[in-house]
């Protein structure tokens, strides 16, 4: 503060991090830069009973601005990375992982792999004991790696297959790289976390080499042991899988569910109502029509004309065979005091019409059968499309007004 | 004479004397740090002086280094501050006439030289080092961490935990603890009643001797000149000589890692002219710099206030009696009379007078502020009138961009020099490879700061803020008139405010609470709040003690009508 005219050694520090901080928030780079170096004489006093000391502050704050700063070169940024390194024990492992990443944003990928090779090799007494989760981390991006270079041969042994020769070096080569990379990857998927790229590369590797079943095994633990952290994607990957082993719709659809209850406006939600509702099981068609109303609900899907398509036929069938109206009032009773303005507005209808003609074909069926053949939305729409004289315009128009009764029952 | 000592370089022993009064060795003219006794001081009667006779051998010892004591070490200090100080145009007489005297006084009071027997005799015992567990066991012996743990200064140094673990596990020679034979017996805790010396007192000392030939640098001027690195004191052991290595406790009594704060320079001068006994120094007169007069003639200018001002100052000050010459001369010892603080009593009779002419309440001030800015407008011969508004807007101006630099500074301020600093030797090579790292980074990032380099040290420079009367601008007020805020009364100018609202209605006690008032704890009006922060700002202290000089300014000020109880309001008429 400006009234205060004392001034140590730690309230100077602490000044300068503050100002390191605007500067670094305003992508100032230089100027993060120059307090940079008045702050860096912090090295010389110990700091052993603060939670962060000066050393790891440099390491982190270095690292922002050499990467950023416009004339700061990559020579440069690894020998800042080499001496930071030396600097705290504790954190040598950590320091060289994210040395590795920005190796590998800037494309070095061998240069990354040698790090994460000498890294790997690294012993300090009980401090290798104690940094066993980041050594574990080294050897599972090791295993990236390794998985990136098999995916390399694999291309190359693809397009020599193509010239009809097969190469037995390349094959041999890409033999190894699966060998290391499953090894590292297995071990790491163990461990309770969010390993999604370690997981997908490793069951491409088992479903290439055919061992679906370690593959399915590895999946459902990932997106089932409640020790992992709840994980939507990991539930994403097992229904690509058993999509792709061509397994039945019961186990697709289960597979979908705790999807559907995590993110409920995932875009597979599609897929999802198109298996339910062609399902014989009532129960599950109904979940169909709450999948479907529920990802509605998202601004992000307003403008879907799939959703929407598939919304109109649920409704429009379950209309036509008058059954389970009560599924439809169930659902719009809780939407109905802001679905009308979310979706069915004048506006909407308007900029509906003129942007997407699919798109308003079927929400304007959906407002028809929830809001009534009078509502702002159907009328402007069945009247648009009947003025152009679109033949499905016409039939909603028809289908709409011969079930308006279905509206008075729903709306009472 | 007496000085019978091998010459260190050469071994002779073929003394003679400098002009300084300091020994020299005539074979290889080697000038030591001994120097004459002193006779016939004006003020060092009737006591026996001698020779520092505690053997001071300045033996080679193994790593090249030599014996040292620690007053040594604060002598070398003062000679460099003094001899910064002649650099910055303080005559000479100062450092050989008055600082060499005042110090040498000093020891012989404190019993650390020239006396009978002195303290130094017993640090002997003492520094030679035994394994730790003997230290531990001895309950007399202080413990080493007991030492650490005594701090003056509020310095980080206890906390290098290195230094800890690696002492208990020493057994080695002298230079562990320090590398000054009498470190630890340095701090040991009953030394405080023989007023132990510290980097602080250095410039309490300094500053004595300053007030002594009545040089014209304030107090405040002083420690900003410290700060900016005009004189030596943060790293200032970089300037001493190879021989006289310094680690282990010795860092704690001579490495700074704070500025110097005000009060406690002043308060320990006020100490240290009593312990040295010290007589009534000279007058402080009407002519002198430091008179309040004066003062406020500087730092009227220095807040662009209007000249005329000045008439009003000279008049507070006389109708309080703060211009009278025992009240500015330094009685040391003498309890009854107040400390004056030259510049905080100047700035303080200024907002008196702003108080005076323009209450400072919020309303009243930009009330006449638009009546002068009509006139001005209207008429525009005669020169302008003092508008109070244009004039916060620019000194508002200014005083933020200045702040603002100064914080930037603060945050840029390093600490630590070249010369690096070990606990032991131990933990030296540590020690020396961090500030290689140090520097390295400071290089690399240091280039990647863009063209914005560090600048050189600014020229010392009384002013901060100036401002120019050839400004086209108007920005300067030098020439204002105050004509309207003035009236004529029976043939004298008068405000023509008439109210005068206390800042407090009943003065505290200074001795139990430390202060005549409290600033933080009531509310005051928002002019009054930035001409505190404006004068904060140039004496570099906080606003709270020009309050404190504020409020006792106007109670002897209105000292008769507070006789009379003032039972409901604290508005005064004049």
């Amino acid at each position: 503060s400006s009234n205060e005219h004392k001034l140590n050694f730690k309230k100077s520090k602490e000044a300068c991090l503050s100002y390191i901080q605007d500067a670094l928030l305003q992508k100032q780079w230089k100027r993060a830069a120059e307090f940079l170096t008045c702050y860096v004489e912090s090295l010389e006093k110990d700091y052993s009973r603060e939670h962060i000391g000066p050393s790891e502050m440099i390491w982190r704050i270095g690292t922002e601005i050499l990467w950023h700063h416009s004339q700061s070169k990559m020579k440069e940024f690894n020998c800042f990375m080499e001496q930071m390194k030396t600097l705290g024990v504790k954190r040598y492992l950590k320091v060289c992982l994210e040395h590795v990443f920005h190796l590998l944003c800037n494309g070095q990928i061998d240069e990354a792999y040698q790090n994460l090779s000498l890294a790997e090799s690294w012993r300090f007494g009980e401090q290798t004991a104690i940094q066993d989760k980041e050594i574990k981390l080294i050897q599972a991006y090791r295993g990236l790696l390794d998985y990136c270079s098999w995916s390399k041969q694999k291309k190359i042994l693809l397009e020599h297959g193509e010239d009809g020769f097969a190469d037995l070096a390349v094959e041999q080569e890409m033999h190894g790289y699966f060998r290391k990379a499953a090894v590292n990857l297995k071990e790491i998927i163990k461990i309770p976390g969010v390993w999604d790229v370690f997981v997908k590369c490793y069951v491409d590797l088992l479903e290439f080499y055919g061992e679906h079943n370690e593959a399915r095994q590895v999946l459902n633990e990932y997106a089932y042991n409640s020790k992992f952290p709840a994980n939507p994607n990991a539930h994403v990957y097992l229904y690509q899988f058993l999509k792709r082993q061509g397994e039945s719709k019961k186990s697709l659809i289960s597979a979908l569910k705790i999807l559907h209850d995590i993110v409920p406006s995932h875009e597979l939600m599609i897929d999802f109502n198109t298996m339910l509702q062609k399902s014989k099981k009532r129960k599950k068609r109904h979940l169909g029509l709450e999948v479907i109303f529920a990802a509605l609900d998202y601004a992000g899907w307003k403008e879907n004309a799939k959703a929407w398509s598939c919304l109109a036929r649920q409704v429009k069938q379950i209309v036509i065979s008058e059954k389970h109206l009560d599924w439809i009032k169930q659902e719009w009773d809780s939407r109905k005091d802001w679905w009308t303005d979310f979706h069915f507005s004048h506006y909407l209808a308007k900029r509906n019409w003129q942007e997407n003609k699919s798109l308003s074909c079927e929400k304007a069926l959906v407002a028809g059968i929830l809001l009534g053949k009078d509502c702002k939305y159907f009328k402007y729409i069945s009247h648009q499309g009947c003025k152009a004289r679109l033949k499905r315009f016409r039939m909603l128009k028809k289908f709409v007004t011969r079930h308006n009764p279905v509206y008075l029952r729903i709306s009472g | 004479r007496d000085f019978n000592e091998r010459c260190a370089q050469c071994s002779e022993v073929n003394w003679g004397l400098t002009d300084g009064g300091r020994f020299y060795c005539r074979s290889c003219h080697n000038i030591t740090e001994r120097t004459r006794e002193v006779v016939n001081t004006d003020f060092i009667t009737n006591s026996r002086v001698q020779t520092i006779s505690k053997g001071l051998k300045k033996q080679e010892k193994n790593d090249g280094g030599c014996e040292w004591y620690i007053c040594e070490g604060f002598q070398l200090v003062l000679k460099k501050q003094v001899e910064a100080l002649e650099a910055l145009g303080v005559c000479p007489q100062m450092k050989d006439e008055i600082l060499c005297n005042f110090w040498r006084c000093y020891l012989q009071k404190s019993k650390q030289a020239y006396c009978k027997r002195p303290a130094g005799e017993t640090v002997k015992a003492l520094s030679v080092c035994e394994s730790s567990t003997d230290v531990d066991s001895d309950p007399e012996r202080p413990s080493l961490l007991h030492l650490l743990s005594l701090s003056e200064s509020e310095g980080d140094l206890q906390t290098d935990c290195s230094f800890a673990s690696s002492v208990s596990k020493v057994s080695e020679s002298t230079s562990v603890y320090s590398g000054s034979v009498d470190g630890s017996l340095y701090l040991m805790k009953n030394q405080k009643e023989k007023l132990r010396m510290t980097m602080p007192m250095t410039l309490s000392f300094c500053y004595l001797a300053l007030l002594w030939v009545r040089e014209p640098i304030t107090l405040s001027e002083l420690l900003r000149f410290v700060v900016e690195g005009h004189i030596p004191y943060m790293n200032v052991f970089q300037h001493f000589p190879e021989k006289m290595k310094l680690c282990g406790l010795d860092l704690k009594i001579f490495c700074v890692e704070s500025w110097p704060v005000y009060e406690e320079v002043f308060n320990k001068m006020h100490e240290l002219a009593a312990f040295l006994d010290l007589p009534r120094f000279p007058d402080i007169t009407e002519s002198c710099f430091l008179h309040p007069d004066m003062l406020c003639m500087k730092y009227l200018m220095e807040a662009n206030l209007p000249d005329e001002l000045h008439n009003w100052t000279c008049r507070v000050v006389k109708k309080i009696g703060i211009g009278e010459v025992d009240f500015l001369t330094l009685m040391p010892g003498n309890k009854s009379t107040r400390k004056v603080k030259y510049d905080v009593l100047a700035a303080a009779v200024i907002v008196v007078v702003l108080k005076l002419l323009f209450l400072l309440d919020d309303h009243y001030e930009w009330l006449l502020s638009e009546f002068a800015e009509e006139r001005n407008k209207n008429n525009t011969e005669g020169g302008p009138y003092f508008e109070f508004k244009k004039w916060y807007e620019v000194v508002k101006r200014s005083l933020d961009v200045e702040q603002k630099k100064l914080d930037e500074e603060k945050a840029k301020y390093l600490w630590r020099c070249e010369k690096p600093l070990f606990y032991s030797v131990k933990n030296k090579s540590k020690v020396l490879k961090r500030r290689q790292m140090v520097v390295n980074l400071q290089n690399q990032f240091g280039k990647l700061s863009g063209s914005v380099q560090r600048a050189e040290k600014p020229n010392p420079s009384s002013f901060q803020l100036s401002w120019s009367e050839e400004n086209t601008d108007g920005s300067c007020f030098h020439g204002h008139s105050l004509k309207g805020v003035l009236q004529e009364k029976r043939g004298l100018l008068t405000a023509m405010n008439p109210d005068y609202w206390l800042c407090t209605v009943k003065l505290c006690n200074e001795k139990l609470c430390g202060h005549l008032a409290h600033y933080r704890e009531v509310e005051f009006p928002q002019s009054y709040h930035f001409v505190l922060g404006l004068f904060s700002f140039l004496l570099r202290i906080q606003p709270s003690y020009i309050h404190d000089e504020v409020c006792m300014i106007e109670h002897r000020l209105f000292n008769k009508k507070l006789c009379k109880k003032l039972k409901y309001n604290t508005v005064l008429r004049k």
